[in-house]
């Protein structure tokens, strides 16, 4: 298409208008479609205003004149519906603009505020932007830094500074958060993790956008962020392999799409004048479809009574300058703020310290010590210390602390100090939400939020700091909005959109304010809790955690409980608080705690460095500090810390790792008549065997993929279509490229709605991902042809029909007999496999009942027990002294409880009978491994935590994706290894 | 976990809910239910009490139309207009290897907690669960079926008009005086002669005074709840329409001739015969050539584009996907985004609901090998789910349809 044609009725000037999420460009061309006049700048949600704003800049710098019009960009297009103006649709103006300007461009990739595009020119024209589900983009950058404390471009300096860079989440920002968060906390280099993050975008990108579609020949790179982030620029030349000659950045980028509205505009044959415009874009009324939930308080008195019920809850307080006697530290390092308190014998609140960490939990807690020891009364001696939350480890090792306390018993300290009969906790904190029932005295079960609904506290301050408030005063705003808009409880994410759209209605902040206050409690009820009724909570509810200080958040939870619980005036601190209990708990007369001459001298240095433990090489981090003394993290086991691997239990999830992969060394033929690729991934972790066997006995020589690694998920990931498929799947693309580049003459993947029936469920599917991804794989993957990938359908059930397929597949190698035997060959292997499995299960069983240890059901499917899938977690269980035992070793010894579901998946039915069975064994307990993205795990969950609990079993969940950081996973085993204490 | 069961005498005391996935067949189907004795009512509410209700009592990972359709239900039963003494709940059951076979139960575990006395009858036809009370005798399953046809033709011609009527609410009027005719013919006979009542009905419509203006045409496919409800998809027609395009959206019949054929296909595939594969296969045949014969109808009658013929998605599969891949809308999907490419209407909207397992394979695994075989094809997948704006879904296909008008400018 060519733009530039000459029109016969050519207007003298045209201008665009690009209103993005956070920003309106405009832009006027003269008839020669040459740029004369641009302007760039934030909107802060006020949309209509800053509109208004440059266009009375324009009537200065154009005066009389009037001009064709187009309007574009994500917040563009309610307003020019409304305005009745002209619209066209973003990237569709990019891509008229490139292609007025830079017709030879094979690909754009924009990254907006919000949006992340990508057009690809050349080889069929094709244009994406990303789902409603994806990070990456300005407000994640924006988001990032904040979290960093710097502006993004004291981010970009920073990432030019990088040594190295840590794999981070890509497919949401919320996932990178969390990522992102303990590394900080770790102490890992923040240039590092600068570059880190430009990385994540690159990958998103990559991944996400492009799904399957190579990105090559000249890129044009467009948008905001790409024009002033010269550390993203670099991230993404590197990463598509881009000579410098076909990576291009306008130098107008940022104002690039608005430059392809105005080409659009000069087509347009109405003109109008700019008072026209004005009037028409201030006078637009959005159609009013915001909905609205009740003001949180009506009137002054209403509010006042209501702080009034909630003061009664204090501590009483002391002085430190003042005070003598023993006294007891408690410090609570959380994901974004630290805590420190300090209470006498007789629990009075001597010294409080709370502060947002800046990401550096160490260097805040060292200062905040040395000002409590220069100036604290001479006769007050620390008799005891505890320190939980994420930075516990680090600061336990550099400080001398006495006691680490696990978070979610920290809380339950503290709310029982305020209210004994506490039966319910809820604690949200910058970026958790964690709930947990008391019974009898001991955490019953606890509910910790999914990475994806993560971020919540932290989530409300990033968007008061966006709207220019500081979050008290924003909080405050919401206490008396007229019209509390309803943002619903997804991700932070989908609430980002959300909130644009309520803007876009007219909401206005104080509106939004409670709105997302109401979008926290609601995230917490409904996708934590996950309650019906009050009822089911408690009696008695005590909240605590720094969001629950903002008003706004307590009232919309009580409303939503429909009933008055408890909120101690120190509800932020109550970590902290509940340390500080314990330290006095487990008080023995001395503290370890580092004094004050020594903490003058205190000094660290941190470096990263890889561990050569085992094949898993973590990232490791060493934090040396100048008194001696080492602290790592980023290792999953004890190898890495330096600990000698003495006592630590036979683990069933490696063994039988051990034993698949042993089928890729024994018995290969000795002159194979051809090489058959498996690859290491989904179902083939459960029938390896089989497969193994039945080739090797045809005389084929087999071939398995590499084992998974990060790297085996880069390999594939330009190849998967699909950003929101699980991990285990998106990994298969690796393996199969691991398999191309081995040589194999071909690789076998058959199809299989149906696995083998074992006779427990209502029928024997495999999930629609395990079943058919081959197919996925063919499709996408241009390297797969129909000779080097044979994925036929096959029903193993039907042994007839699957010899007479393989038979028509294998022919020209071997006879029907010949294959009718390998396949009985191959069933033989896999049965034996299995029994091999319950065997190794009951002697890992018999040999932790000897040494009295607990047992873990670690419940998941087969290719969980892939490293790079359960990213080491039952190395993590191993290490808190629990033996860990597979659901398929101990399935065959339950039946399957009766159910509240249909029971057709074979794997997922293996979990029910593994609960069962757990339910029978007092020394046993089961967790549940759920790969992000199972749509079938949403019905399995609510059966297996059913079938355990009914029978006064523990629950616990852990949800694993691409993120390899285990904190959040930690905190659940730590509590549940608490839980089976008590 | 015991339960109500639907028993006989409920008939003459329940009334039974039903969710509204189609407007214009369900209206159809039900009014046929009543001639056989059983009190249906359409749930038509979509107020945001739905989803509220649905993200209360279903796990928040479930998709869509779950959380939508349990969240109907409860709000009907939490809203004090149906005595919970007297009503019943009707749910369908594909049976499946997609989460969708599980409705039934997450809307029992809801239904039991609250309202423990309100019966919940599945509609299935894989044998998956049975009520006394309820039960689908071949009189009854053989006028559903004309009704399903009557119910397609009408959605056709209808979205086929719509956009090019000149009086604002002429389609409509056609279609509801279709409705209260055909009602009044499955009560007093004459529902069977099916081209007579076709042609009659492609005249109606002709009749429409109609613009000649011709407008971008856009197909809608998908998973088979979102495709259809206008709850679940924002109303994806009426925004179409508003952008000046034709939607169309494809039968109801090719889902059930699609669930008939796979007991087919699997057969083959694995090499077994059984009474289920027999019935199947004869109920195939039935449908495809009630397909063949309405398809001759419109296309005798020369005014309207006819639906494609089942045997050619059949056939538009096999290029790209195995017939083998059956759950969720499995194959169809894939082989909808072919025929609709290959009979010239390339833009193509693919609704799903968030993290839709099948889909994963069939939409999105799949659209690359269509865009390669159709490089003309314009194709958004857009995902549904309760914190997916509208606002972000109408942005993705306004750039699908900018893409389209400068496609059709060329």
């Amino acid at each position: 298409m060519n733009i530039s044609r000459t029109h016969s009725h050519k207007h003298p000037y045209a201008l665009g208008i690009d209103v993005g999420s956070t920003t309106v460009k405009a832009v006027i061309l003269d008839q020669n479609n040459q740029l004369v006049y641009s302007s760039y700048q934030r909107h802060f949600s006020k949309v209509r205003e800053t509109i208004a704003t440059q266009l009375q800049q324009i009537a200065g710098a154009y005066p009389g004149i009037s001009f064709p019009v187009c309007i574009t960009g994500s917040a563009g297009l309610g307003l020019a519906n409304s305005a009745k103006l002209p619209f066209v649709q973003e990237v569709h103006a990019a891509f008229v603009a490139v292609n007025q300007r830079y017709p030879d461009a094979d690909a754009v990739i924009e990254l907006g505020g919000e949006d992340a595009k990508i057009i690809f020119l050349t080889g069929g024209v094709e244009q994406r932007m990303n789902g409603t589900c994806a990070g990456g983009t300005g407000a994640f950058i924006d988001q990032m830094a904040t979290l960093l404390n710097v502006t993004a471009d004291q981010l970009d300096e920073m990432s030019l500074k990088a040594e190295k860079t840590y794999p981070i989440a890509s497919r949401c920002g919320v996932f990178a958060k969390s990522d992102i968060q303990p590394l900080l906390n770790q102490g890992a280099r923040r240039e590092d993790i600068a570059a880190s993050i430009f990385q994540a975008v690159v990958d998103q990108t990559v991944s996400g956008l492009a799904q399957g579609r190579t990105i090559e020949g000249k890129v044009l790179f467009l948008g905001g962020p790409l024009s002033f982030l010269e550390g993203l620029r670099r991230a993404f030349v590197k990463t598509l392999h881009l000579d410098p000659g076909n990576a291009v950045f306008p130098e107008d980028g940022r104002t690039f799409v608005a430059y392809g509205c105005a080409l659009s505009a000069m087509n347009q044959n109405e003109v109008y004048s700019i008072d026209t415009l004005i009037e028409k874009i201030s006078g637009a009324v959005s159609e009013n479809n915001v909905l609205a939930d009740p003001p949180l308080f009506s009137y002054q008195e209403e509010y006042d009574r209501f702080r009034e019920r909630h003061a009664s809850h204090d501590v009483k307080r002391g002085d430190y300058r003042t005070y003598e006697g023993k006294a007891f530290l408690g410090i609570d390092a959380g994901s974004t703020t630290t805590k420190m308190v300090v209470i006498s014998e007789d629990r009075t609140l001597l010294y409080e310290y709370y502060t947002t960490n800046k990401g550096q939990p160490l260097d805040c807690i060292t200062v905040a010590l040395a000002d409590f020891y220069a100036k604290k009364s001479p006769g007050l001696v620390i008799a005891g210390s505890a320190v939980t939350g994420y930075g516990e480890e680090l600061l336990k090792a550099g400080l001398g602390i006495d006691h680490g306390i696990v978070e979610t018993v920290a809380h339950f300290k503290a709310a029982s100090f305020f209210c004994p009969e506490v039966d319910f906790i809820m604690d949200i904190g910058g970026q958790d939400i964690k709930c947990f029932k008391i019974k009898n005295g001991a955490i019953d079960s606890i509910m910790l939020n999914e990475a994806c609904s993560s971020g919540c506290g932290s989530f409300i301050q990033t968007f008061a700091m966006a709207l220019g408030y500081d979050i008290a005063e924003f909080a405050q705003l919401g206490l008396f909005a007229e019209r509390p808009v309803d943002l619903g409880s997804r991700c932070t994410v989908f609430m980002n959109s959300s909130v644009k759209q309520a803007q876009k209605d007219g909401a206005t902040v104080a509106d939004i304010s409670a709105g997302l206050s109401g979008s926290i409690i609601k995230n917490a009820v409904y996708k934590v809790i996950r309650a019906r009724s009050p009822e089911e909570l408690g009696q008695h509810i005590v909240v605590q955690g720094g969001t629950f200080l903002n008003d706004a958040v307590l009232r919309c939870f009580e409303r939503e409980m429909g009933r008055d619980v408890i909120r101690p005036a120190i509800s932020g601190l109550m970590g902290a608080f509940g340390a500080a209990l314990y330290a006095q708990e487990k008080c023995s007369g001395e503290s370890t705690l580092i004094d004050a001459e020594a903490l003058k001298q205190f000094s660290y240095t941190s470096q990263a460095a890889a561990c050569k433990g085992c094949t898993a090489h973590c990232s490791l981090n060493i934090v040396r500090f100048a008194g001696g003394g080492r602290f790592i993290s980023g290792n999953r086991c004890e190898r890495g810390a330096g600990i000698q691997p003495k006592d630590i239990l036979p683990n069933l999830y490696d063994r039988k790792l051990e034993m698949i992969l042993s089928y890729d060394q024994n018995e290969q033929p000795l002159s194979p008549i051809a090489t058959v690729g498996l690859p290491l991934a989904l179902h083939y972790y459960d029938q390896m065997p089989l497969w193994a066997t039945f080739f090797k006995k045809l005389g084929f020589q087999v071939k398995f993929s590499e084992s998974s690694t990060r790297e085996t998920y880069y390999k594939g990931q330009s190849t998967i279509p699909s950003d929101t498929v699980c991990y285990p799947a998106k990994l298969t693309h690796g393996h199969i490229e691991s398999l191309l580049s081995q040589g194999v003459d071909f690789i076998f993947y058959p199809c299989m709605s149906y696995t083998l029936d074992e006779g427990e469920s209502d029928n024997h599917f495999n999930c629609p991902v395990v079943a058919y991804y081959p197919e996925l794989l063919m499709a996408n993957n241009e390297k797969l042809s129909c000779k080097n990938f044979l994925y036929p359908f096959l029903d193993l059930n039907r042994r007839k029909h699957v010899v007479h397929v393989l038979h028509e597949y294998f022919g020209a190698y071997a006879s029907k007999k010949a294959i009718a035997a390998a396949l009985e060959a191959g069933f033989a292997a896999l049965d034996k496999h299995r029994a091999q499995i319950a065997a190794e299960g009951q002697e890992i069983i018999r040999s932790a009942r000897a040494a009295g240890k607990p047992i873990i059901v670690l419940a998941g499917r087969p290719y969980h027990i892939d490293p790079e899938i359960n990213h080491g977690i039952h190395k993590l269980i191993a290490s808190l002294g629990m033996a860990v035992i597979t659901e398929d070793s101990v399935a065959a010894l339950a039946h399957t409880p009766k159910l509240n579901a249909l029971n057709q998946w074979v794997y997922h039915s293996r979990m029910y009978r593994a609960a069962e069975y757990v339910t029978t064994q007092p020394d046993m307990q089961l967790i549940q491994l759920v790969s992000f993205g199972c749509g079938i795990d949403a019905i399995t969950t609510d059966e297996v935590r059913r079938i355990l609990e009914e029978k006064g079993k523990l629950y616990t969940q852990l949800k694993i994706d691409e993120i390899n950081n285990l904190g959040a996973a930690k905190i659940r085993l730590r509590s549940l290894a608490a839980a089976m204490d008590a | 976990m015991a339960y109500a069961e639907f028993t006989v005498p409920m008939r003459k005391t329940h009334t039974i809910l039903v969710p509204n996935m189609l407007p214009i067949h369900f209206r159809l189907l039900i009014s046929i239910f009543k001639q056989f004795g059983y009190n249906m009512k359409l749930l038509e509410s979509t107020s945001r009490t739905v989803v509220e209700e649905g993200l209360k009592n279903v796990h928040n990972d479930t998709c869509y139309p779950a959380l939508l359709v349990v969240g109907q239900f409860m709000e009907a039963l939490k809203s004090g207009e149906y005595d919970p003494d007297r009503t019943a709940l009707l749910i369908t059951q594909t049976g499946g290897g997609c989460r969708a076979s599980n409705y039934i139960h997450l809307l029992r575990r809801c239904v039991n907690q609250q309202f423990p006395q309100v019966p919940v009858i599945s509609l299935n036809f894989a044998g998956l669960e049975k009520s006394s009370g309820f039960q689908l005798t071949a009189p009854l399953l053989l006028k559903l079926v004309y009704g399903v046809l009557y119910g397609d033709m009408l959605m056709f011609l209808h979205n086929q008009c719509r956009p090019y009527e000149l009086n604002k609410g002429d389609s409509q009027k056609v279609v509801d005086a279709w409705q209260e005719r055909l009602e009044k013919m499955f009560a007093e006979g004459g529902y069977r002669s099916t081209k007579k009542i076709y042609r009659e009905m492609l005249e109606d419509f002709a009749a429409i005074p109609r613009s000649k203006k011709k407008k971008i045409r856009v197909g809608i496919i998908g998973e088979i709840y979102v495709k259809y409800s206008p709850l679940a998809n924002n109303q994806l027609e009426d925004f179409l329409i508003q952008e000046d395009c034709e939607p169309l959206v494809p039968m109801l019949l090719e889902f059930i001739l699609y669930c008939a054929a796979n007991s087919d296909t699997n057969g083959k595939l694995y090499q077994y015969h059984d009474l289920k594969t027999t019935a199947f296969r004869i109920g195939y045949k039935y449908l495809h050539a009630k397909q063949l014969e309405m398809i001759r109808c419109i296309e005798e009658h020369g005014e309207f584009h006819a639906p494609h013929d089942f045997d050619d998605l059949r056939a538009a599969a096999d290029k790209y996907i195995c017939q083998g891949v059956s759950m969720g809308e499995g194959w169809m999907i894939t082989a909808e985004m072919a025929v609709l490419a290959e009979t010239g209407t390339e833009n193509i909207i693919c609704t799903q609901p968030f993290g839709c397992l099948p889909n994963h394979i069939v939409a999105k695994g799949m659209a690359r090998a269509i865009k390669n075989a159709y490089p003309n094809a314009n194709i958004v997948a857009i995902d549904y789910d309760p914190g997916a704006t509208r606002v972000n879904q109408e942005n993705r296909i306004k750039l699908m349809l900018a893409n389209a008008k400068m496609a059709a400018k060329q």
